[in-house]
C-alpha cells in the first residue's frame, strides 16, 4: 500500500479538533436524531412536524450508514473491499420481511404464493411468524453466509481485486436466485404490503418514531463497537494485515482468524441494518442485490473517508442526500454525477472528506 | 396430316386438365364446407400438377366466387376467372375457410407439390405429410417413396409413410412401420411410438419392437440434445472469450481490474450500429458486408477511448487496483448513461447480414446457427492474432516484459507508459470486437455490457493472469459447463453451482489455471 492510513486517524482528526467540539457535534446531531421522531409525534398541523416522508428517508440513510460502517471495518480497516455487502443487507432485510408477510397474511399464505397456487409454507418459512425466530434469522442467514464464503475465501487467502470480484459474483448469484418465484421470496415483486409489526400499525406515527429509534440505537451502538475494535489490539492486526498481510504472517499471526471475523461481524451488521430498513421503507425486492447497490456502497465509504469511524456515515448522509436531491431534480444527470463522483474521490480524495477536513486542520 | 391431328390432339390433351380444374374450382366455390373437405381430401390423395396454382391460391386466401357461383382467382390486384376470359358477375367475394378446411389445403397443397423438380420444396411438403395426414394418401406415398431419387427426401417420405402405417390393420405392416421409425432421429417419430405404446396396440410383437425403436429414437435424440449443448456451450465460450480476453491482458499487465470494460462491448455493438445505418443511407447495395466495415472500425474506436481513459484516469491510481475498480466503475456508469441519452433507453436494432442468417442441419433436432458458428471462428481468429501480437512483436515483447516484471522492464529502457496506453488500447479493441460479434446474436443495448461482464470476471479470475491459453480454456469451460447444466438444474442454479465451483478450484490453485511462476512477495 502506498498510502499508509492510520487507524487512529479519527482520533488524531479530533485531538486537532479539539475533543470537545467533536464531542459537541456529535451529541448535537445525535440530540436531532433522536428529536426527529419525537417532532414527528406532533400533530401534522404544528410548525415543528416532522413528514413522515422526511423521517422515512433519514431513517433510510441512517440504515445506510450502517452498511457504511460495516463496509469501512472490512475495507477501511482489513483492507478487503466487499463488492457484496447488498447481499448481506437484502438477506437481513428478507429474513425481517418474511415475519412481517406472515404478520400482514394472519394465518393464511403470503398473498405471492396464494397467485402461485402453493398450499403450504416451504421449509424455511417455518417459525417466522414468531419475532424471535424472525430475528435470529436476520442474524443467522447472513452470518452463516459470509461464515461459509469467508471461510473459504481466507482459506485459499484470496485478496485484493480477486476477493472483490468474488464477492460481486455473490451477489448477483443471490440476486439471481431471489429473482425466481420457486425460490419463494416473491420475486421479482419481493415483499410489500405490510400493515402490522408485533401487532401496531406499520404506518403509524408511533411504530415509525419507533423504528427510528432503534435504527439510531443501532448506528450508535456499532459506532461504539467499532471504536472499541479500532482501539483494541485486534484493531491494530486488522490494520497490519491491511498494510502488510505477509510480513504479519512472518510475526506469527493466523490472518484468516481476524479476516473471518471482521467479515462476518459485517455481514452480520448489514444485516441487522437490512432488517431495520424494510419496515420503515415498506418494500424489500432482489434490486437490492444488484452489484451496483453494493458498489454504490463503495464510494459512500470512500467519499467520507476509509478507516475512520465518522467518514463512511459522512459519506452514506452526503451521497443519499445528493442522490434524492438530483432524482428530484434532475433525474437524467443522477448517474452521470455518481460516476464523476468515483472518479473525483478516487483521484483526488483518497482519504475522503474527512482526510480533507483534517488537513485543513493542520495548515 | 399427322402432324395437325397430333398438335389438336395435344392441344386437346392440354386444354383437357386446365378446363378439369377449371370446373373443379367452380365447384369448390360452389360446394358447402362439408363437400369443400371431401374434395380436399380427393384432391390429395390424386394430385395433378394443374391443380397447385388452385391450391396456392387458396391457401394464400385469394379465390373469391362471384354471384354465380363462379371462381376467380386474385392475380396482382384484379380478378381472373379459373377457366379463362369470363368477367365477374358484380364484385367477387372472397372464400373464408375454416381451419378443418385450412388443415386440409395444406395437406393437399403438400401431396402437389410432392411432384415437383425441386427436391428442396418435396422435402418441404414430405415434411409437412408427417403431421396429421390422412390414410387415403397411403397409396401416393407408397408410389412415390418408389419413384423418389433424392435421400433426404426418401427419408422425410419414409417418416410419413411410418406414422400412416402404424394405423395399419396387418400387425406385419405396423411392425415393418414402427421398425422404420425407430431408424430415424426425428422428434416427430418420438412422440409417435409414445402414443402408440400408451395406447392399445395389442401385438406384442409391436409392442416390443415399438419399445426398441422407441429406445432408438430416444438415443439419436439424446445424441443431437447433447450436440446442441456442447455447441451452445461452445457459442457462449467465444463470447466469454472475446468479452475477458482484453480483461485478463490488462489485468496481467497492470493489475487493474477494468470494470468498464463491459461497456467497450456495448460501445461496439453500438459502433456496429452506426456503421449499419451509415450504410442503410450511402450505399444500401452493400449493406451485407457491414459487418466487416464495423471490425476495424469499432477496434479503433473503443481503443481509443480506452487509451484516453488510461491517460486520463487509470494511470494515476497505479499500485492502487481497487480505487481502480472503483473508478472505472464510475466510469462505466458515464458512459452506460450517456448512450442512453445520446440513443435512447431502448435496443437499438441490428441486423443480421443474410450470410449470417439461417444455419445448418445436422441433425433433425439439430440446427447450427451461422451467426454462432462464425462467431466460434472469429474468437479462434482473434485469440490467434494476440497470441501472434503478444509474442511475435515489439510491442508483445515489452508487455510480456512489463508484465512480468514492471521495474526491471522499466531500468531496461521499456517506455512503460506508452506500453500501458497501448496495451490498455489493445484490451479496449478486442472489447470492441467482442461488441461487433454480440450485436449479431443478442440485443444491443445501454445495459448489454452489464451482463456479460461478471462472467467475463470469472474467467479471468479462473484462467489466470499473462497466458492465453488460461482465458482460453476458462472461457470455453465455462462456457460448456455452463450449457450442460442449464437443462439439469436451470440457469440460475447451474450459475451458482459454477460460483460454488469456482471458489472451491481456487481452494487449489489460487493463481488460476496457468499461474505464471514466481518467487516474488511483497
Amino acid at each position: 500500500m502506498t498510502m499508509p492510513l492510520n487507524q487512529t486517524l479519527l482520533a488524531r482528526a479530533t485531538a486537532k479538533l479539539g475533543p470537545q467540539v467533536s464531542l459537541a457535534l456529535g451529541l448535537l446531531v445525535l440530540a436531532i436524531l433522536v428529536a426527529m421522531p419525537l417532532l414527528h409525534l406532533l400533530p401534522a398541523d404544528h410548525a415543528l412536524h416532522v413528514s413522515a416522508y422526511s423521517l422515512t428517508l433519514v431513517g433510510k440513510i441512517l440504515c445506510y450508514a450502517i452498511v457504511a460502517l460495516a463496509l469501512d471495518l472490512v475495507w477501511g480497516y482489513a483492507g478487503m473491499l466487499s463488492l457484496g455487502h447488498g447481499l448481506f443487507f437484502a438477506l437481513g432485510g428478507y429474513a425481517m420481511g418474511m415475519y412481517l408477510m406472515r404478520q400482514s397474511a394472519g394465518d393464511g399464505l403470503p398473498a405471492f404464493m396464494s397467485f402461485l397456487a402453493w398450499t403450504e409454507l416451504p421449509w424455511y418459512w417455518y417459525g417466522t411468524s414468531n419475532f424471535l425466530w424472525a430475528l435470529c434469522l436476520v442474524v443467522l442467514a447472513p452470518g452463516l453466509l459470509a461464515l461459509v464464503f469467508g471461510f473459504f475465501a481466507f482459506r485459499s487467502r484470496i485478496k485484493g481485486v480477486y476477493f472483490s470480484i468474488m464477492t460481486q459474483a455473490l451477489t448477483f448469484a443471490g440476486m439471481l436466485l431471489f429473482f425466481r418465484n420457486e425460490t419463494g421470496f416473491g420475486g421479482n415483486n419481493g415483499f410489500t404490503g405490510f400493515t402490522r409489526i408485533l401487532g401496531f400499525d406499520i404506518t403509524a406515527a408511533g411504530t415509525r418514531a419507533a423504528l427510528f429509534i432503534a435504527t439510531v440505537a443501532l448506528l450508535v451502538g456499532s459506532l461504539y463497537l467499532g471504536f472499541r475494535l479500532a482501539r483494541s489490539k485486534f484493531g491494530r492486526v486488522l490494520t497490519a494485515l491491511r498494510d502488510a498481510e505477509n510480513r504479519l504472517m512472518f510475526c506469527g499471526y493466523d490472518p484468516r482468524g481476524y479476516k473471518l471475523f471482521i467479515w462476518v461481524l459485517s455481514a452480520v451488521l448489514c444485516g441487522l441494518a437490512g432488517a431495520l430498513y424494510v419496515p420503515q421503507v415498506g418494500i424489500i425486492n432482489p434490486s437490492e442485490m444488484a452489484p451496483t447497490q453494493s458498489i454504490e456502497a463503495a464510494v459512500w465509504v470512500a467519499l467520507g473517508g476509509r478507516g475512520t469511524l465518522i467518514g463512511p456515515l459522512l459519506g452514506a448522509g452526503l451521497v443519499n442526500g445528493m442522490k434524492s436531491w438530483f432524482t428530484v431534480a434532475f433525474p437524467e444527470y443522477w448517474l452521470f454525477a455518481l460516476g464523476a463522483l468515483f472518479i473525483v474521490v478516487t483521484l483526488f480524495l483518497p482519504r475522503g472528506v474527512v482526510g480533507l477536513l483534517k488537513k485543513e486542520k493542520e495548515q | 396430316m399427322p402432324t395437325a391431328l397430333t398438335r389438336i390432339l395435344l392441344g386437346l390433351l392440354l386444354l383437357l386438365p386446365l378446363t378439369a380444374s377449371a370446373n373443379e374450382a367452380d365447384a369448390f366455390v360452389a360446394a358447402n364446407p362439408a363437400k369443400q373437405a371431401k374434395l380436399l381430401q380427393d384432391w390429395a390423395a390424386a394430385p395433378v400438377p394443374e391443380r397447385l396454382p388452385l391450391l396456392q391460391a387458396l391457401q394464400q386466401g385469394r379465390v373469391a366466387g362471384d354471384a354465380d357461383k363462379r371462381a376467380f382467382i386474385q392475380r396482382n390486384d384484379a380478378w381472373q376467372a379459373a377457366d379463362g376470359q369470363a368477367q365477374p358477375n358484380g364484385t367477387p367475394r372472397k372464400l373464408r375457410l375454416n381451419n378443418r378446411l385450412r388443415g386440409l389445403t395444406a395437406t393437399a397443397l403438400a401431396s402437389h407439390q410432392l411432384l415437383d423438380k425441386d427436391a428442396a420444396v418435396r422435402l418441404d411438403a414430405a415434411q409437412q405429410l408427417q403431421r396429421n395426414t390422412p390414410p387415403a394418401l397411403l397409396p401416393l406415398l407408397e408410389s412415390r417413396l418408389a419413384a423418389e431419387e433424392d435421400e433426404r427426401v426418401q427419408d422425410a417420405l419414409t417418416l410419413a409413410l411410418a406414422n400412416l402405417q402404424l394405423a395399419a390393420e396387418d400387425p406385419a405392416v405396423r411392425l415393418a412401420a414402427v421398425e422404420r421409425l425407430g431408424q430415424t432421429g426425428d422428434p416427430l417419430a418420438r412422440t409417435r411410438l409414445e402414443s402408440l405404446l400408451t395406447g392399445e396396440e395389442s401385438d406384442a410383437a409391436v409392442r416390443s419392437a415399438a419399445e426398441k425403436s422407441l429406445a432408438q429414437v430416444k438415443n439419436k435424440l439424446l445424441v443431437g440434445e447433447l450436440l446442441g449443448q456442447a455447441f451452445s456451450g461452445l457459442s457462449l465460450g467465444s463470447i466469454l472469450l472475446l468479452a475477458a480476453l482484453g480483461l485478463a491482458i490488462t489485468f496481467g499487465l497492470l493489475g487493474v481490474i477494468n470494470m468498464a470494460h463491459g461497456e467497450m462491448l456495448m460501445l461496439g455493438a453500438y459502433t456496429t450500429y452506426m456503421v449499419q445505418l451509415m450504410f442503410q443511407r450511402l450505399a444500401p447495395e452493400y449493406l451485407a458486408l457491414y459487418p466487416l466495415l464495423a471490425l476495424p472500425i469499432a477496434f479503433l474506436v473503443t481503443a481509443c477511448i480506452g487509451m484516453a481513459l488510461e491517460r486520463t484516469v487509470i494511470r494515476h491510481l497505479y499500485g492502487r487496483p481497487l480505487e481502480t475498480l472503483l473508478a472505472t466503475w464510475g466510469i462505466s456508469l458515464i458512459l452506460i448513461q450517456l448512450v442512453r441519452v445520446t440513443f435512447g433507453a431502448q435496443n437499438v436494432e441490428v441486423a443480421n447480414p443474410y450470410w449470417l442468417s439461417g444455419g445448418v442441419q445436422v441433425l433433425p433436432n439439430l440446427v447450427l446457427p451461422y451467426n454462432r458458428i462464425v462467431i466460434i471462428g472469429f474468437a479462434l481468429f482473434v485469440v490467434a492474432l494476440t497470441w501472434l501480437l503478444l509474442n511475435k512483436t515489439r510491442l508483445g515483447l515489452n508487455v510480456r516484459a512489463v508484465t512480468q516484471n514492471r521495474n526491471m522492464a522499466a531500468c531496461c529502457g521499456v517506455p512503460t507508459g506508452r506500453v500501458d496506453m497501448l496495451a490498455f488500447g489493445l484490451g479496449s479493441g478486442i472489447a470492441g470486437l467482442g461488441g461487433v460479434a454480440l450485436s449479431q446474436i443478442g440485443n444491443v443495448g445501454p445495459d448489454l455490457g452489464q451482463s456479460y461482464i461478471i462472467d467475463s470476471f470469472l474467467v479471468v479470475v479462473l484462467g489466470g493472469v499473462g497466458q492465453l491459453a488460461g482465458s482460453v480454456t476458462a472461457a470455453f469451460g465455462l462456457g460448456v459447463l455452463n450449457k450442460f447444466l442449464e437443462p439439469q438444474i436451470g440457469a440460475v442454479l447451474g450459475k451458482i453451482l459454477i460460483l460454488a465451483l469456482i471458489i472451491l478450484f481456487i481452494q487449489k490453485r489460487p493463481q488460476g489455471l496457468f499461474a505464471l511462476k514466481g518467487r516474488v512477495i511483497d
